[in-house]
Formats: structure tokens, sequence, C-alpha cells
């Protein structure tokens, strides 16, 4: 039987998820924006489908914005914002530790003349007083994730909107909630953030949908022109069947806290069988978001262990699943020796997981420690 | 407008009383690259080979790119046929190149006619088709030194052909003319380069590939098959033999001197393809070595690597500069899978210090620490076939 704990990367579909998706491809064909029964239909039911993310996010189904997914949600946000106060200052607080979708994006506005900081992570993590001395009168928007997607580091963004408004910054607040959204509460009101990034895929949902939470009054620059969909933040014609099976996997999560503590039991249990292991090492601050471990197996590179244990049916991921090949720009920004870079392998569990497949891995990850040839 | 295109055979031309041979060999090429786009009448004549397409919907564009890839052809031109009448002649010529001439360009016109039959001769048709095409097109001008446009006129047997764009071939000799070589493969960006460059002297070709699981990947693997299948747009179909290494590798890492560990692992590989080669029929084997690229590509570090070999190793890029090769690799659309970033069977346990001065008997004695025969053969005897291309 197969393995699968790579669920940062994506998850597989939960059944109702699925189901949903299937019935609403058959028989839910209409365009939301046509005046007939059909488009009344799918409009229902996209409507039924953003209720309940905005539900889970504490906010009202108007400030949901349906997107392709965490990377155009992100994007969205980044030059929506940026763009949109561009006349009022020119400065980006950001981090070194975001996913490529902000970093990238950020990256590309700098080019474009912006002042763009990239806060360094220090002793693995941000702390208030870097963001209060980034965040100044400038100031135009701050990005930074909830948790990151690589170690599980939960980054301080409920302190964030208190330093812009003490710094007396006009700037919005953008917080990537892909890897916390459906783990643990994620509520824009209560942190304060104007613009909030959650993906399908991560949360038993389908790949290829996810959305933005737009505050209610923000204006932000649409990425895309074309119609009067959505806010006219998102034109375009609905993908209603992934929509559907985005509200089913939202309304299938459950009861959160549960989950966690099984995943925290789980995750202990991990820790302590993996760490046993000679030559293994634990990547993942200890009050990191307990549904991602990240480990190394100093010897073995990344891409060879993870391949071993792919032969035996067990998937993980080498690093980040988004930076094949590059360094990890996350572990070399948290200051890891490289060594340990080369071999870091991500272990990310969903509340499908259970104890006996740590087992395995804990047996399989030993068997590969003993057989592989270590690099010298 | 019915079009045809007319290919330039080079340098097999020259080759004496193989002539035929070669052209039949040309043809046969020829036919087995298009054959997907349609039915065509390929013949040859006088140096040049025709090539008619037989049903309506064919597309040329999608021909034309084709031909250009076919080894043996030097250049070709895209004609349009034209009934053996001069009006006719005319009136097809100003029809077929109607979008060339909209432009401010200068032209002239040449004449071939080997139908003596045909009541004008060469200088004639010329100068009836060259004032006829001055005459409807405003904006062009006659320079018969320095044309940017030379249109030509062939009356033949059966038609006349006019064209005006003499596009450049791909070159070389008909694959399958200069015999039988294996190219040895990792994925990088040489390796398929070099392959191009000795298929373009006519040589067939078989791959050979190391895979090292876990150490290496599935997809490494298919990024090889990948770089094949464009590689063999040009060279034709081969068989790609993948070998498998994990075993020998560890061997080496576990009981050689690190900084020999590239050195005996390249002389394994010689070894195990050397075998594969005369297995199936291969003369030579190709690597894509450049002089002094990296340590193991020293003068000392080849002939220590060719020492194993029975036959000829070709190395097209030995003198070559990376931006040389790279501008190939780009050529022949490459490039970009090259650089996927997969590990793979040489970037594995590569050494801190490699030897670039490796001694011989130094190396053959490190060798000597394991027997490797038994492990050659179960790598030899467990190779995985897969066909590659068309």
């Amino acid at each position: 039987m197969e393995i699968y704990l790579d669920n940062s990367a994506t998850t597989k579909p939960c059944k109702e998820a699925a189901d949903k998706i299937m019935y609403a491809l058959e028989n839910i064909y209409g365009n939301p924006s046509s005046l007939h029964r059909p488009g009344f239909e799918a409009e229902k039911e996209v409507t039924h489908a953003r209720k309940a993310v905005a539900k889970l996010l504490g906010a009202e189904a108007d400030e949901i914005i349906f997107t392709s997914g965490g990377t155009e949600a992100n994007n969205t946000a980044v030059f929506g914002a940026a763009l949109a106060r561009q006349k009022t200052g020119s400065r980006i607080v950001t981090t070194a530790i975001e996913h490529s979708s902000v970093y990238e994006s950020c990256m590309e506005l700098q080019r474009r003349g912006f002042d763009v900081v990239f806060l360094e992570p220090q002793g693995g993590n941000i702390s208030e007083e870097q963001l209060s001395d980034a965040i100044d009168e400038n100031t135009i928007l701050v990005s930074v994730m909830m948790v990151n997607n690589e170690t599980g580091v939960r980054l301080p963004v409920d302190k964030i909107a208190k330093i812009i408004k003490k710094n007396n910054a006009p700037a919005l607040f953008h917080c990537d909630a892909v890897q916390a959204f459906g783990k643990i509460p994620v509520r824009p009101s209560k942190i304060g953030a104007d613009l909030v990034t959650v993906s399908a895929h991560k949360i038993h949902g389908p790949k290829g949908t996810g959305a933005l939470y737009v505050r209610k009054g923000t204006f932000i620059r649409p990425l895309l022109y074309g119609g009067e969909q959505q806010r006219k933040l998102r034109p375009g014609t609905e993908a209603v069947p992934l929509i559907c099976g985005f509200g089913a996997a939202v309304q299938n999560i459950g009861s959160m806290s549960e989950n966690m503590n099984r995943i925290k039991e789980l995750h202990s249990y991990a820790e302590e069988k993996l760490a046993a292991i000679e030559g293994v090492e634990i990547n993942s601050p200890s009050d990191a978001l307990p549904y991602i471990l990240n480990i190394s197996a100093v010897g073995v590179r990344s891409e060879t262990m993870m391949h071993f244990l792919e032969s035996r049916e067990i998937y993980v991921s080498s690093g980040s699943a988004c930076a094949k090949g590059k360094k990890s720009h996350v572990l070399t920004a948290m200051g890891l020796d490289p060594s340990r870079i080369d071999s870091a392998l991500r272990i990310s569990f969903s509340k499908y997981s259970e104890k006996s497949d740590v087992d395995t891995l804990a047996a399989c990850l030993q068997e590969g420690m003993d057989k592989l040839v270590h690099s010298k | 407008m019915k079009e045809i295109i007319l290919a330039k055979v080079g340098e097999t031309a020259l080759k004496g009383l193989n002539r035929k041979v070669f052209e039949d060999m040309l043809i046969k090429n020829i036919k087995r690259k298009i054959h997907k786009l349609g039915r065509f009448e390929v013949v040859s004549s006088q140096s040049t080979i025709r090539i008619t397409p037989l049903d309506d919907d064919i597309d040329m564009d999608d021909t034309a790119e084709a031909v250009g890839k076919v080894f043996g052809i030097v250049a070709y031109s895209r004609a349009c046929i034209a009934p053996k009448d001069l009006d006719e002649i005319k009136r097809c010529a100003a029809e077929y190149l109607a979008d060339i001439f909209e432009d401010n360009v200068s032209f002239k016109v040449e004449s071939k006619r080997s139908d003596k039959k045909f009541p004008y001769g060469s200088p004639e048709i010329s100068k009836e088709v060259g004032s006829y095409l001055a005459d409807t097109f405003p904006n062009i001008t006659v320079d018969v030194h320095n044309p940017d446009y030379t249109v030509t006129v062939e009356v033949r047997d059966f038609a006349a052909y006019i064209h005006a764009n003499v596009v450049e071939g791909a070159g070389g000799l008909p694959v399958g003319s200069g015999g039988k070589a294996a190219i040895l493969i990792s994925g990088g960006i040489d390796s398929p380069v070099a392959a191009y460059m000795i298929a373009k002297r006519g040589v067939e070709l078989t791959a050979i590939h190391f895979a090292s699981p876990p150490y290496t990947s599935d997809r490494a693997e298919e990024k090889v098959k990948t770089l094949l299948e464009y590689v063999s747009d040009y060279s034709g179909r081969m068989i790609m033999y993948t070998v498998p290494f994990t075993r020998i590798q560890e061997e080496i890492q576990k009981n050689c001197p690190e900084e020999l560990f590239t050195i005996i692992m390249r002389r394994l590989m010689m070894n195990i393809s050397n075998r594969i080669a005369e297995q199936n029929g291969c003369q030579a084997l190709i690597t894509g070595e450049s002089l002094g690229q990296v340590a193991s590509q020293t003068i000392g570090a080849l002939a220590c690597t060719d020492e194993v070999a029975a036959m000829p190793v070709f190395r097209p890029l030995i003198g070559m500069d990376k931006k040389e090769i790279i501008a190939i690799a780009h050529k022949i659309n490459t490039f970009e899978t090259s650089c996927l970033p997969y590990e793979d069977c040489c970037t594995v346990f590569t050494p801190k210090h490699p030897r670039t001065r490796p001694k011989l008997d130094l190396v053959r004695k490190a060798e000597a620490a394991v027997d490797w025969e038994e492990m050659i053969n179960e790598a030899v005897e467990n190779v995985k076939v897969t066909k590659i291309g068309e």
C-alpha cells in the first residue's frame, strides 16, 4: 500500500470533493453569468462554495474571489496592491522565505522600480522588531506568509496590522495562508489582513482553484481584464466544477482542533522515531505547524533518498516541490548547514495520515541510510 | 497554387560510382521523414530531388521544415508548378511571387531549359518573365549583380518550376551511408549535439544511457528519451539501451579512491558500451567530450578511458567551446531539455578534487580492487531496450 506523505505539495482529493466535481461536470454546465435557468443553477452552486470558503475565514461571501489557485491569488494580491498604491509610496516589505509566487512577484516589482525589502529570518523566524524596522511611512504593501511551506515555521502575522498602524504606513497587508488554511484558524479580520490567499488542493480539494480574500472596501488592481465577474477583480467564466469541489472540501474538513490534536501526536511520534535513526536531523523548529516535518538524512542527497523511498511506495518531498534542482532558498535563508540542505526531506501529513505510515517510513528511512552509499 | 520542393543534393553527388547508392538512400530517408504528412512522389534527376505532393491538403510549410532536417541535402527551395507555356509561366510567376514583391526589393531572373523542344531559349525566357514581373509590381527593381531575390525558372520535361528562395539544407551525408555508431548519452547539453554531428556525416545511431536508481530518477531517463527524440528528427529512428549501473557505481564509491571515481566510472562505462555496441553492429563509439571542459576531459583522462575501448571513439566536440556547443543545441532544440535539473549518472558521487592527470598504471591498480567482470556482465544482460523516433 502506498504511503503519501507529501500533503504540503498537494493532497489527494477527498471522496466528497471528487463526487461533487463529477456531479457538477455532468449536471451544472451553465455559465454562472447566463440569465437562464442553467446559468442560475451554476451561480447558486458557486455562491454555495463561496459561502463555505467565507465561513471558514470568518468573512463575507463577497469578499472571496475565486482564482486558478494559490499562485494566481498571490500574484493578484502582490501586483494588485502595489499597482493600486504606487502613487502613495514605493516600499514593499516581505520575507526571504515566502512561496516563490510571492517572492518572484516581489522580485519583478523590484525590477520595475519598487523598493522591496526581503526580510531574512534570524534564528529561524522573522521577528516583530525586524518588521517594525522595515515598515515605514512609504510602505504600501506588507506580504508575509502565515506558515512556511517547507519547514512549517509560523510567522508573526498577528503583529503586522498593529505595526502598520503604529508606523503610519499606508500599507495593505497580504497574508499567504495556503499552508495554514483548513488546519489552523485563519481569520483575516482577527489578524487585520486586507488580502489572504488560500488554495483548494492542499485541503483535499481539486487542483486548479483557490481564492483570494479581499476585505470589503479594499481596492486593488486586477491582473486580468475582460468581464464583470467577481467584482471585476477576476474576470472570466468561473471554473464551476472545481469551485464546487473546493466548497465540498472545505465542508469536509471537520473539526480543525480535533484534527490538530491527532496530527500533533503523529508529529511527535514521527519526530521521535526519525530522530532515533543515526544521521537524521530534525530541521523544523518545535513550534512549527505539526503538519510539516522537515528533516535531513545527512550524507544521502535529498533526491536519492526520495527515490529510494519511492521504490518502497513512500512519497515525501525533496526540499520543496517548487524548487527542484535549486538549493532551497528557504532552508538557505534559515541558515542551515549545506550538508543538511542537500539532504533535506519534507514529510507532510494530512488528516488521513496514520501512525502505521510513520512506522513504515521510519523503517524504510533506516534501510535507506544503511543501504545507500553516502557521499563523502 | 500547386507547390513542390526541389532539393539540391550535396556531397553525395561527388561520390562517383557510389552516387546511385547514396541517392537512393537519401530518397528513402526523405520518404521516411515526410510520409506522415501525406503522399508524395520523390524522384531524382540531375543532382536535384523533386518532392511532389500527391494530396491536395498537404501542408507545405511542414514538409519544407521536415526536408530541412534530412542530412544529404545542401539546399532546397519551394517552387510553384506552371504549365509549359510562356504566358502561363509569367502569370504563375507573378501570382506565386506576389507576397515578396509587394515590398521594395531587387530581383533578377535566371532560366534553365532542360527540355530543348521548348520554343524559347533561356535568355529569352528570363527577359520575358523579368519584364512582365517589373511591369506587374511597381515597387521592384532589376539588379543583375546583387539582387535580393533570384527568380529561377526551370523548364523541365513535364512542367516548368518557378522559385525565388533557396534555403540552406541540413548538409552532410545521408544517414546510413556511413555505418553505425553508439552515442553515450547522459542528459547534459553536449552528448545530443555530438550525436547530431556524427549522424550528419551519414552515421546511423544507437544510444547507450546509464541509469543508477535511486541515485538517478525515472525523470532523468525520460529526459534522455526526449533529447533523443529531438536528435532523431535528424538522424532517424534508433534504439536506446539503458544500462542498470547502480551496483557498479556503489562499488566504485566503496572500494576506489575518491579522486579516481570519475575516471574509473568512465572506463567501466566505456567497457560496457563497447560490448553493447559490438553486439549491435556498431563500428564506433561517440561521446560529447570537449577538451578541458571538466577534469575527466583532459588529454590524460581521455587516454585512460580510450584504453578500454576496442573501437574508435568519436568526439566531435573535442575542439569546441561551450558557447559553440550551446549554439548547436539551440539549433537542434535540445538545449531547454538538457537544462532540466535531474541528477544523472555523471553528477552523483562527483569527487571534490578529481585527478586531472591520472596515471594509467595507478588507475588500473585502483580499479583492480574489485572484480568487475561479473557486474559488467550483469549490467549488459539487463539492459532495457527503448525505441526512439518515428
